[in-house]
């Protein structure tokens, strides 16, 4: 179970362009949780993601993630809860190593490093059984370097380095929205699949209101740092675009929000 | 006539090559690895010589005063590590001001400015009393020490801690949010760069029979040539084995600089023109493609 509570955040306190960019948002997901979150720019939602994984100390508040509290633990130390990917495909992998060199690194998260060989043997049978899952090809090319992968290929290897060594908490910052949309759809149906697979805690975060609505069991919006609605179960089955327009579009201001 | 004039310049080569390959090999670590332009190699590299030195006229044993150099020339890449990451302050200068406390600290040890070791006896001694061409043992020992170097990086490289180092370099935001202490590698990173160094200024202090506060002068462009040019004999760019490639380019780099040097010595370079010689050569590398407009050899070139 993951606890947000009360979670302010204002940057550049003090001066003319002081923000506030969480004011108070508290939330609670439930294991199993795939929540998906909208709201325009500015709204707060990768400074939610950015307080979670520890980018950011909040001002004020508290983060638990399965009742240990995370609040100031330095980002490298709150790499055992959580996987995160970002908007940028280049973001989430080593360009300049091989696929198996970054499937290792992943699969080591938050655990100590030590002179043991990076790749071992044992494990590479696994790291290919995994990608063939992606159906992409990568199973035969363990060796070549991740810069020679599309931006699609990166990112669904990302994904699946992220949820490599099951995270308690996935965290997808608009991972798809820099992709084209035939790779964006591939890379979402990943998603789905390893997400429901391993019933991942998951947050993402999305422009796109379509997806929004598709995926998930829980959506949330948040508006000017605030919680604004959530929606679950049943409702949240029944949603639909131009309910969510009718009722909130005087908030929703972005435009790509709504297409 | 002229060929053999060549010729004669080619145990020198080797031999100067292979003892100052470690300096190489350490700004591999910096600035390919790690992607830290480090600078400190200009204070510790004569750091390494001075302390063996030092040590060596008050008859430690030489094996301990090369030791005791290499763990000198860790600590002072650690200090630049320690500068960057907990106090902030930019690679650049971290490096500069490094090299430039350690002048002082090289003073310090010594005593004075420079200490001749022709009269105690170094590690190499037993090799140069050998009944043969000095050139041979010593040859065969800077071939020995500098490969073994470079198979130890390439394994280190390639362990969970050495995959994690080269993330570090590559994608610090990623390798962190893998849970990798990224301040805690660089620092280690820079540790282990400026101990091959101290221990290549400890190694050519005891060949050429002498340590000099200034030895270390320009000794960051003459290693970043060497590079240069041995990644563009080696060919680094393809994927496959980059790790082993980047290492062998550092070695045959270092030798091939040292060939052009002391070709061009004999065509009638001036000795006081070398370093400017140097420089030119890495403007040269790196400037070219630039002006070509050539995007290629970004990553290649990391770190500069």
């Amino acid at each position: 179970m993951v606890r947000l509570e009360g979670l302010r955040k204002v940057f550049k306190r003090g001066t003319i362009d002081e923000k506030t960019a969480m004011d108070g948002l508290s939330l609670q997901i439930a294991d199993g949780d795939f929540v998906t979150v909208i709201g325009s720019n500015g709204a707060g939602k990768t400074t939610m993601l950015n307080l979670i994984s520890g980018t950011y100390t909040p001002d004020e508040g508290e983060i638990f993630i399965d009742d240990d509290n995370v609040t100031h633990l330095p980002e490298h130390r709150r790499a055992k809860y959580l996987g995160r990917i970002f908007q940028d495909p280049l973001m989430g992998t080593a360009a300049s190593m091989s696929i198996e060199e970054n499937l290792a690194m992943a699969d080591l998260r938050g655990r100590r490093r030590g002179l043991g060989w990076g790749v071992k043997k044992t494990r590479r049978d696994y790291y290919r059984d995994t990608l063939k899952m992606l159906d992409l090809g990568l199973e035969d090319r363990l060796k070549d370097n991740v810069s020679l992968l599309s931006g699609g290929q990166r990112q669904s290897l990302t994904l699946l380095m992220a949820t490599l060594s099951m995270p308690k908490l996935l965290l997808l910052d608009e991972h798809t929205a820099a992709l084209d949309p035939k790779t964006a759809d591939l890379v979402m149906e990943l998603t789905e699949k390893i997400v429901s697979e391993n019933r991942l805690t998951t947050i993402m975060v999305t422009h796109n209101m379509n997806q929004a609505i598709k995926h998930g069991n829980v959506m949330i919006m948040l508006h000017e740092g605030k919680l604004k609605y959530d929606v679950q179960g049943e409702a949240k089955r029944s949603l639909t675009v131009e309910e969510v327009v009718k009722r909130f579009g005087a908030d929703l201001k972005d435009e790509a929000l709504l297409c | 006539m002229v060929l053999s004039g060549f010729l004669r310049t080619v145990p020198v080569s080797l031999e100067q090559g292979l003892a100052y390959a470690l300096v190489a090999l350490g700004i591999v670590i910096t600035f390919r690895v790690l992607a830290f332009p480090d600078l400190t190699v200009d204070g510790s590299f004569p750091l390494g010589a001075a302390v063996t030195a030092r040590l060596l006229t008050l008859d430690v044993d030489p094996l301990l005063s090369i030791l005791v150099a290499v763990f000198a020339g860790f600590l002072a890449g650690c200090c630049t590590g320690l500068l960057n990451t907990r106090l902030k302050i930019n690679s650049l200068l971290s490096g500069i001001l490094m090299m430039t406390i350690l002048y002082s600290v090289n003073l310090r040890i010594m005593g004075r400015s420079n200490i001749q070791l022709l009269t105690v006896d170094t590690f190499l001694t037993p090799l140069e009393n050998l009944d043969m061409n000095r050139f041979i043992p010593m040859i065969g020992f800077f071939v020995l020490v500098s490969f073994a170097f470079k198979f130890l990086t390439d394994l280190y490289l390639h362990t969970q801690m050495g995959l994690a180092m080269r993330a570090t370099g590559d994608n610090e935001q990623m390798i962190r949010t893998l849970g990798v202490n990224t301040d805690n590698m660089t620092v280690l990173g820079l540790g282990i760069s400026n101990a091959f160094v101290a221990l290549s200024g400890s190694l050519v202090a005891q060949s050429q029979g002498f340590a000099d506060v200034g030895m270390g002068i320009g000794m960051i462009v003459i290693g970043l040539a060497s590079i240069i040019i041995g990644e563009s004999m080696v060919g680094v760019r393809t994927g496959k084995k980059s790790v082993m490639r980047l290492t062998l380019a550092a070695l045959v780099g270092s030798v091939i600089y040292k060939f052009i040097i002391a070709v061009g010595l004999r065509m009638g370079l001036a000795p006081t023109d070398l370093k400017m010689a140097t420089g030119v050569m890495v403007i040269l590398a790196l400037g070219v493609p630039a002006l070509k407009g050539g995007k290629e050899g970004k990553l290649h070139l990391r770190g500069v």
